[in-house]
C-alpha cells in the first residue's frame, strides 16, 4: 500500500515520456494508452487492480520496455541476494573476530588498530572503497575479473569470484560496525559474573571466551546485523551501479529515472518484503544462539 | 601500551580538529585554493600532480586541488542546512509527541516504522528523481528523510523525563505548557540531541555524495565529491588522483564528524566516562 502511493506521489507526466513530445500530441493515442494503463481510473481502483495482480503473483509490464516486471526481477534479484549474502558474510567473518580479538586485549595495541580500521571503513562510502578496488585490481592484479557478471546457476565458482571485490567493498564498511559491535558486547559479557566464576573455577581461556562469553556477546551482534541489511540493500543499489552488476538496485535506479512506475513498485515491494522476511528469520535465529529465548 | 586510552581521550581533540578545518576550508575556499573551482586550463588536460596544480587535473583541465576545497562547501552546504532543519522539525515533533502521548503518538511512531523498512537511499533517489535534483530540493529531501531520527530520540527522551519528580514538581506548581517545555524538557534533552546531531551530518554527508555520485545530487560544474568521484571513474585507471582526492575528502568530512560525535557521547555518557579504554 505504502510502496504503491509512495511511487505514485513521484510527479512526472509518464504518458509524454513514454510516447514522445511529438506522439503526446496526438489526443487519440495518448487516450488510448492512458487507458490501457488504466490511469483514467481513480486512485483506488488502481491500487485495487494493483494488489489483485500482486496477490496472484502478477506484478505487471515495464511501462518502457514493455517486459514483465516479474521476470525482469527474478532476472536480477538472484544477483542482488548474492551480493547481499556474499557482503554480510564477509562483514561477519571479518568482523566477529576482530571483535573478540579487541575485546579480549582491550586497551591494547590491537583494540587501537581495531579501532582505527572501523573508523576509517565506517567514514568511507562503499563507492569510494569500491573504486579503489577496482583501481587496484586493475593495477596489481590484472588477471582479476572485477567487473561484470557470471550467473550463479551457470558457473557457481566464477560467479563467486567474479563478485567478490563488489561484495568486498560493501562488506568492509558493515565488518567495521560489527567489529565494534562485537567488541563491546564482548566486554560486557567478559565483566560477567558467571564468566568471572568459570574463570575462577579453571575454566581455559580460550574456552571462557569462546564457550561462555562469546555465545552470549552475539545475540546483540546479530540483531544489529540486521539492521544493517536495509543499509546494505541500500548500498547494493549503489554497488551494482560501480561494478556493473545487473540487480535489482540498478534495475530500479534506472526505472527511476524513466519513471517506469510498475517496475519501480514491484522491486521496491520486493526489496521491502525481503528486509521483513530478513528480520523475521534473524528473530528465529536468536533461539538458535539463545535457547532461553522462546516464542510464545 | 595504552594507545586506545590516548586515541579516545583524542578523538574529542581529532574530530574537533578535523571538523573545525573542514569549516575553516569551507568558509575560506576562495582565499585557499589556488584557482577557481571551474576554471579550465586547456592544454592541460589530466595532468599528474605537479608544482603547479598540486593535486592534477581532471578531464577537462580543470584544478583538482581548487575543486576538492571547494568540494567542503558544498558538501556542508547541503549536510549543514538539511541536519539543522531535521533536527528543528524532528524535535518539535518528537517532544510534541512525547509530551501529548495517546492516539497521534501512536500514529507517528507506525508512520516511522513503516519509513524505516525502506532503504533511506531508495527514498531518497526517488524523491530527488521526483522532485528534480536542485540544491533546495535536495536539502528538503535529506532533511525529510533524517527527521524521523531526531523525533524517535527526543520522542524518548521526553517520555523518560515526564514522569520525574523536577516535572511533576513543575507541573504541581502550575507551570504551563510552554514553560515545562522550554524550562524543563528541552535544556534536559539538549545533550543527545548534539550527539545525534554529529552523527547525522556524518551520515548525510555520505547520503548527498552518494546521490551526487548517482548524477541526482549537487549538478555540475558545481564541485561536489560524490559527483567529481563519479565522473572521475571513467579515468580512473590513467588518473587515479581524480577518484581518490574527492574520496578522500569524504572520508575525512565523515571521520570527522564521526569521532566528534562519539567523543561526545562517551563524554555524556556516565558509564562511559572514567573507563575510557573499556567502553565503545
Amino acid at each position: 500500500m505504502v510502496t504503491f502511493l509512495l511511487i505514485h506521489l513521484i510527479p512526472g507526466d509518464l504518458v509524454t515520456i513514454l510516447l514522445g513530445i511529438t506522439a503526446s500530441q496526438n489526443e487519440q493515442t495518448r487516450q488510448a494508452l492512458i487507458h490501457a494503463l488504466h490511469l483514467d481510473r481513480p486512485l483506488a481502483v488502481q491500487y485495487g487492480l494493483w494488489l489483485g495482480d500482486v496477490l496472484s503473483g502478477n506484478l505487471g509490464h515495464s511501462l518502457v520496455t514493455g517486459l514483465s516486471v516479474g521476470d525482469e526481477l527474478a532476472r536480477s534479484y538472484p544477483v542482488t541476494l548474492q551480493l547481499a549474502l556474499m557482503a554480510m558474510a564477509i562483514a561477519l567473518a571479518a568482523g566477529i573476530p576482530m571483535g573478540v580479538l579487541a575485546a579480549t586485549r582491550a586497551g591494547r595495541a590491537l583494540d587501537g588498530a581495531t579501532r582505527v580500521f572501523s573508523l576509517l571503513f565506517i567514514s568511507a562510502p562503499a563507492f569510494f572503497i569500491g573504486t579503489v578496488v577496482i583501481i587496484a585490481g586493475a593495477r596489481y592484479a590484472p588477471w582479476l575479473p572485477t567487473l561484470g557478471h557470471v550467473p550463479f546457476a551457470e558457473h557457481p565458482a566464477r560467479s563467486v569470484t567474479t563478485m567478490l571485490p563488489a561484495a568486498t567493498s560493501l562488506g568492509l564498511a558493515i565488518s567495521a560496525i560489527v567489529a565494534r559491535f562485537t567488541r563491546t558486547s564482548m566486554l560486557e559479557v567478559l565483566g560477567q559474573d558467571y564468566v568471572r566464576t568459570a574463570r575462577a573455577k579453571g575454566v581455559a581461556d580460550r574456552a571462557v571466551v569462546f564457550k561462555h562469553a562469546l555465545r552470549n556477546a552475539l545475540i546483540p551482534v546479530v540483531a544489529m546485523a540486521g539492521t544493517q541489511f536495509v543499509y546494505l540493500i541500500g548500498g547494493a543499489v549503489i554497488i551494482e551501479e560501480v561494478f556493473a552488476l545487473p540487480g535489482v538496485g540498478r534495475l530500479v535506479v534506472n526505472a527511476i529515472y524513466a519513471r517506469d512506475y510498475t517496475t519501480i513498485q514491484g522491486a521496491v515491494l520486493v526489496l521491502t518484503s525481503a528486509t521483513v522476511l530478513v528480520n523475521l528469520a534473524l528473530d528465529l535465529l536468536y533461539h538458535v544462539i539463545d535457547r532461553r529465548i522462546v516464542y510464545a | 601500551m595504552r594507545a586506545p586510552r590516548a586515541l579516545r581521550s583524542g578523538s574529542l581533540l581529532a574530530g574537533g580538529l578535523i571538523v573545525a578545518g573542514l569549516l575553516a576550508v569551507a568558509l575560506a575556499a576562495p582565499w585557499l585554493a589556488p584557482h577557481a573551482p571551474t576554471a579550465i586550463f586547456s592544454g592541460a588536460e589530466i595532468r599528474p600532480p605537479d608544482g603547479r596544480f598540486l593535486l592534477g587535473t581532471d578531464e577537462v583541465g580543470r584544478d583538482v586541488l581548487s575543486r576538492v576545497l571547494y568540494g567542503a562547501r558544498v558538501s556542508l552546504g547541503v549536510a549543514i542546512p538539511s541536519v539543522a532543519l531535521a533536527a528543528l522539525v524532528g524535535t518539535a515533533l518528537g517532544v510534541g509527541l512525547g509530551y501529548l502521548g495517546g492516539v497521534p503518538d501512536m500514529l507517528a511512531m507506525r508512520a516511522f516504522d513503516v519509513l524505516f523498512a525502506f532503504p533511506p537511499i531508495l527514498l531518497a533517489i526517488a524523491l530527488v528523481a521526483a522532485l528534480g535534483p536542485s540544491a533546495v530540493n535536495l536539502v528538503l529531501t535529506i532533511a525529510v528523510l533524517t527527521l524521523p531520527q531526531f523525533a524517535v530520540l527526543t520522542r524518548s527522551a521526553t517520555l523518560a523525563l515526564m514522569p520525574q519528580e523536577f516535572v511533576q514538581a513543575a507541573r504541581a506548581l502550575g507551570a504551563s505548557h510552554g514553560r515545562l517545555l522550554r524550562a524543563h524538557v528541552l535544556p534536559n534533552i539538549a545533550a543527545p540531541l548534539t550527539v545525534q546531531a554529529s552523527l547525522s551530518l556524518s551520515i548525510v554527508i555520505l547520503v548527498e555524495a552518494a546521490l551526487s555520485f548517482l548524477g541526482l545530487g549537487t549538478q555540475p560544474p558545481a564541485p561536489s565529491w560524490g559527483g567529481m568521484l563519479s565522473r572521475g571513474r571513467q579515468y580512473m585507471t590513467i588518473a587515479p588522483w581524480l577518484v581518490l582526492a574527492p574520496g578522500l575528502g569524504i572520508m575525512l568530512a565523515v571521520l570527522g564528524f564521526n569521532l566528534l560525535g562519539d567523543a561526545q557521547r562517551d563524554l555524556l555518557d556516565p558509564r562511559r566516562r572514567g573507563a575510557r579504554g573499556r567502553g565503545a
